[in-house]
């Protein structure tokens, strides 16, 4: 017994003597303390570890704490009062509107900032194919299952001079809820209606293809696998090959300036309150300067919380994402798209206000 | 009686293995002629094997009968079930070993990886979350195992000891995830949904490892010679004198060594510290509040939320592993020192 | 000698250690008591048949058949890999290599016991699921008539297959250790005189060794089942998930495991479906105590019978 308390008060021991601060880890530069946490979509996960650095920095007696659990995640957790703030791929859903989270002063409503718009980049993993154009037909009936091989003619058709292999398709979709899901599924669902037929959720609709969690997941199993095709935030595409789509009659590949330029042709989504920024895309476009399978980010929070702390940081990590500096770090740490102009403004005055 | 047999010469079978490997990657080298590339090794040696053992049990069958032969076959069998065996076991510890030296540095035992984005950064907060939740469910799980143990052996009689003992191999069975939902819904029904802190990862490691230090501390005290525990009562010591200054001394080194066992076997445990003592990227020194960051979990999110630059926490998740494989193997050797250190003492 | 003095104190002493020593005993009860009252109090909103449940139509039991169907899938599958290797091994070290050889085997696998699952997890998705893609591609056109090897053939080898080959690799270590202990108690007595009878190596392990260690297999066998019922980061790390019942064993479409389900759903639940993925967490305790209880009671049989 004695030799067991030992053991135990041994482990205690070297626990402290290895509990000296950690080489990267300095004393506090300004007055914000305390520990934010949010959750959701991993699609920014990125920009998010980007801000997160930057925004510690400058405030190091602040630690905050990103789960990149996906958008569904993020906002139920919120909604729960699990975390402070979340970030989601798709604005919410108008009956969690309607919902209080715990953390909320009753009857202040929550804020819903656009803070990263990226493109969704179709990525594709197959031997000798180093470019690849795909319509979103094509696109819909490849994770559909209805195309199965590389060498069917649907794909030809859009690579005219291309030689596809006769190689089977494994088409990777995300496991868990996602606004990478939603955006990818709306994307087609406009675009491609008549084949694309499932309902647009933040799942993916369709009991075909293979399932991989979290964006990571899905680079990762197309990445290693054959004959793989996923889609993906455009930040965590890596070196693979991703597909030009079609707009109007152009094959437009991805690009940051080509994901922003959807944003100024947009609406407004109806209903929403001033603190509201959602936003339905215009997906439909035959523009051939836009890119318009892109995800627009948002960050979900109260604009009035119950613990005044919170309140405060809050204000503070949001203001800096909204902020020029903030945009442009995500925009070089993550290949995102700023938001900017007159967007950026209006979403740095409803941050300004949270309390 | 047995007829006579002809003995074979003892390099009979190494050559007629070789030869057999000869063959086949012969075999296999023939398709490479139309469509060429690599060298197909697991094929050779899969086909090889089998050739082997369809020569060597004709052979042997008609050199010495069908007995020799068929044990020879089950010789040839057991010696591939082993063979098939280590194949996997040696590549996941060169897999770890080569992949895991690559960031198996200074930085990554120095730092966390708090305002790290791609390269660099460590997992000194991931190393010191596991010391102190592993170190926490130690303190729980030790006493109340060991004072069970004791239980069980010196005390123990009728309903109440028959049913530890039962519910104790219930305990062992419980799979490591319901223990952390255990842990959640706990911590959670007193504290609000969104609860994650070390303690809480201790408490379900705890209820993994209590049983554990059970078995075996039960284990250790009942080979302990019922004639030390007669002698002492002869001298007029009491029972729980006996027990603390003769029967716990006597079975020191295998306690200690079952303890080091358990505390590896929950060292790695994943599954319920993801759910409820969180993940951060920073050193948190107080389990009692926010998040804690584990090494264990450290691996898994390394590999399962990759930034942008995806090699640098891929080689981070299997510094992660090594870590992790290299504190378990320390445990265990000290477990096994410890006990032949002591083992003269034990009077085994 | 000892006057009344000294005795009270001993006394209260052994009364005072005695009662500490069974609250501990206790204590293992109410923890195990707790366990299963939270898991069943925090279920039960999830089992009302009205209960809408993530995307599965009719309610929990619908939710949760196809993860039981997965869990048992994969854990059987990899306890049909494991036990003839286990029984190799364990044989192997007894009885075939030599003695100082044998005690280092004995010893690295029981360090490989040791291994976390999330190792295991890591090296499944990095190195082995790749691997064995082309296997399965083989398999699919050689073998594709057998329902097993129906195609699409995944293109990434993470399926359940391959999970049950990673869960396979991860009980051997603590099957073949017990098999080990098993083949080495057999009696020394009953080894010799088959050998002096004449009878060859094989035909004294099958007369004299696997007799003997035939219950103890099977308990060794079912503790491996537990171990792989309830395996999760491994299952989560690897898998392709998909809510089927299917035997098709290398497409992209797997039936999940319960264990893995919850590790990768939880942290993204709320409401009922935490009920839901608590529920399901009952499930599997329910499962892997039947296992446990089972390989117990074989074990208590086999004793009160006598080895023979």
């Amino acid at each position: 017994m004695f030799n067991a308390v030992k053991t135990a008060g041994l482990i205690a021991i070297a626990s402290l003597t290895l509990a000296g601060c950690a080489a990267n880890e300095g004393a506090p530069a300004s007055d914000l303390t305390g520990t934010l946490n949010g959750a959701g979509a991993s699609s920014a996960g990125s920009a998010q570890e980007a801000w997160i650095a930057a925004f510690q920095t400058a405030n190091s007696g602040v630690t905050i704490n990103y789960d990149p659990s996906g958008s569904g995640a993020g906002r139920e957790s919120f909604l729960a009062g699990a975390v402070a703030f979340a970030g989601t791929d798709s604005y919410l859903k108008d009956e969690e509107l309607t919902t209080e989270s715990p953390l909320c002063v009753p009857g202040t409503g929550f804020f819903e900032v656009p803070i990263y718009v990226s493109p969704i980049a179709v990525v594709v993993n197959v031997d000798g194919v180093d470019s690849i154009n795909l319509a979103s037909a094509t696109i819909a009936h490849i994770f559909k299952g209805d195309i199965t091989n590389w060498n069917d003619a649907a794909i030809a058709a859009d690579n005219p001079g291309v030689k596809l292999p006769d190689l089977a398709i494994t088409a990777v979709h995300r496991s868990d809820d996602s606004g990478t899901t939603k955006n990818f599924s709306k994307y087609l669902a406009e675009t491609a209606g008549d084949i694309w037929d499932g309902e647009v959720s933040d799942t993916f609709p369709y009991s075909t293809g293979e399932g991989a969690s979290g964006t990571s997941g899905v680079i990762d199993a197309v990445t290693n696998g054959t004959g793989t095709i996923g889609y993906a935030d455009a930040s965590k595409a890596g070196d693979l090959v991703t597909a030009a789509i079609k707009v109007g009659d152009a094959w437009v590949e991805h690009s940051a300036e080509a994901a922003a330029a959807i944003l100024p042709i947009s609406t407004a989504v109806e209903g929403r309150t001033e603190t509201d920024m959602a936003v339905d895309l215009n997906r439909t476009t035959t523009d051939a300067g836009v890119y318009p399978l892109v995800l627009v980010s948002y960050l979900v929070g109260c604009n009035d919380y119950e613990d005044d702390a919170t309140g405060v940081l809050v204000n503070a990590y949001a203001s800096y994402l909204t902020s020029e500096e903030g945009q442009a770090e995500a925009a070089s740490a993550a290949g995102s798209a700023p938001v900017s102009g007159a967007t950026r403004e209006r979403a740095a005055s409803i941050t300004a206000a949270i309390k | 009686m047995q007829r006579p047999t002809v003995r074979l010469n003892r390099w009979f079978l190494p050559l007629l293995a070789a030869a057999s490997f000869g063959i086949s990657s012969i075999v296999v080298t023939i398709p490479m002629a139309s469509a060429p590339g690599d060298f197909n090794f697991v094929g050779a040696a899969a086909l090889g094997v089998v050739i082997y053992a369809i020569l060597s049990f004709l052979i042997t069958l008609i050199a010495q009968g069908p007995r020799v032969a068929q044990d020879r076959m089950m010789t040839t069998l057991v010696l591939v079930a082993f063979g098939i065996a280590v194949i996997p076991l040696v590549s996941l510890i060169s897999t770890v070993v080569t992949l895991g030296l690559a960031r198996f540095d200074g930085e990554f035992f120095g730092s966390s990886m708090r305002n790290v984005v791609g390269e660099g950064g460590g997992a000194l907060h991931a190393i010191i979350g596991t010391l102190e939740i592993t170190a926490l469910a130690a303190l729980i799980s030790i006493p109340v195992g060991l004072l069970t143990a004791i239980y069980l052996v010196e005390y123990g009689r009728g309903r109440l000891a028959r049913s530890v003992t039962a519910l104790v191999d219930v305990m062992t069975g419980i799979p490591s995830i319901v223990a952390g939902l255990f842990a959640f819904s706990v911590f959670a029904l007193f504290l609000g949904p969104g609860i994650r802190m070390g303690f809480a990862g201790a408490v379900a490691l705890s209820v993994l490892m209590t049983p554990v230090v059970v078995r075996s501390s039960e284990e250790m005290l009942r080979i302990v010679p019922m004639e030390l525990r007669e002698a002492s009562y002869a001298l007029g010591v009491p029972k729980w004198l006996t027990v603390l200054k003769v029967v716990l001394p006597t079975a020191v080194a295998g306690l200690v060594t079952g303890i080091m066992i358990s505390i590896a076997r929950v060292i790695g445990e994943t599954a319920p510290l993801l759910i409820v003592a969180g993940f951060t990227q920073s050193m948190n020194y107080n389990p009692f509040s926010e998040r804690m960051m584990t090494l264990p979990v450290f691996v898994y999110y390394s590999y399962a939320s990759q930034g942008a630059d995806t090699q640098s926490y891929i080689d981070r998740a299997w510094a992660g592993a090594l870590t992790l494989i290299v504190i378990v193997m320390v445990l265990n050797l000290g477990a096994r020192i410890i006990s032949r250190i002591a083992r003269p003492h034990t009077s085994r | 000698m000892a006057t009344a003095k000294s005795h009270i104190p001993q006394k209260r002493g052994d009364v005072v250690f005695s009662g500490l020593v069974k609250a501990s005993g206790i204590a293992i009860l109410v923890t195990l008591g707790a366990v299963a009252t939270f898991l069943i109090v925090e279920s039960l909103p999830a089992l009302d048949p009205a209960a809408q449940i993530g995307s599965a139509p009719d309610g929990f039991w619908s939710y949760v058949a196809p993860l039981v169907f997965g869990t048992l899938l994969a854990a059987i599958l990899a306890l049909a890999f494991a036990t003839p290797l286990a029984i190799g091994i364990g044989l192997f070290i007894s009885h075939y290599a030599p003695r100082r050889i044998a005690s280092t085997l004995g010893y690295v696998i029981d360090l490989l016991a040791a291994i976390p699952s999330v190792v295991y997890g890591l090296w499944g998705i990095q190195v082995l699921a790749p691997a064995v893609q082309p296997v399965y591609q083989w398999l699919n056109e050689n073998l594709g008539w057998l329902p097993l090897f129906v195609g699409p053939v995944s293109g990434t080898g993470r399926t359940i297959l391959t999970v049950s080959f990673v869960l396979a690799i991860m009980i051997l270590p603590i099957m073949s250790a017990l098999a080990r202990e098993i083949f080495l108690q057999t009696p020394k007595l009953n080894e010799e005189a088959a050998l002096a009878l004449g009878a060859t190596r094989w035909e004294m392990i099958r007369l004299s060794v696997l007799p003997f260690a035939r219950s103890g297999l099977l308990s060794s066998a079912m503790l491996g089942l537990g171990r792989a019922l309830g395996e999760t980061m491994a299952v989560a790390m690897v898998l392709s998930p998909a809510a089927v019942i299917t035997f098709a064993l290398i497409t992209p479409t797997n039936p999940s495991t319960i264990a893995s389900t919850i590790a990768l759903d939880f942290p993204e639940a709320a409401g009922l479906d935490v009920n839901a993925l608590i529920a399901a967490g009952l499930v599997l305790f329910i499962i892997t105590m039947a296992v446990n209880v089972t390989a117990r009671g074989i074990i208590t049989r086999s004793a009160r019978k006598g080895a023979f």
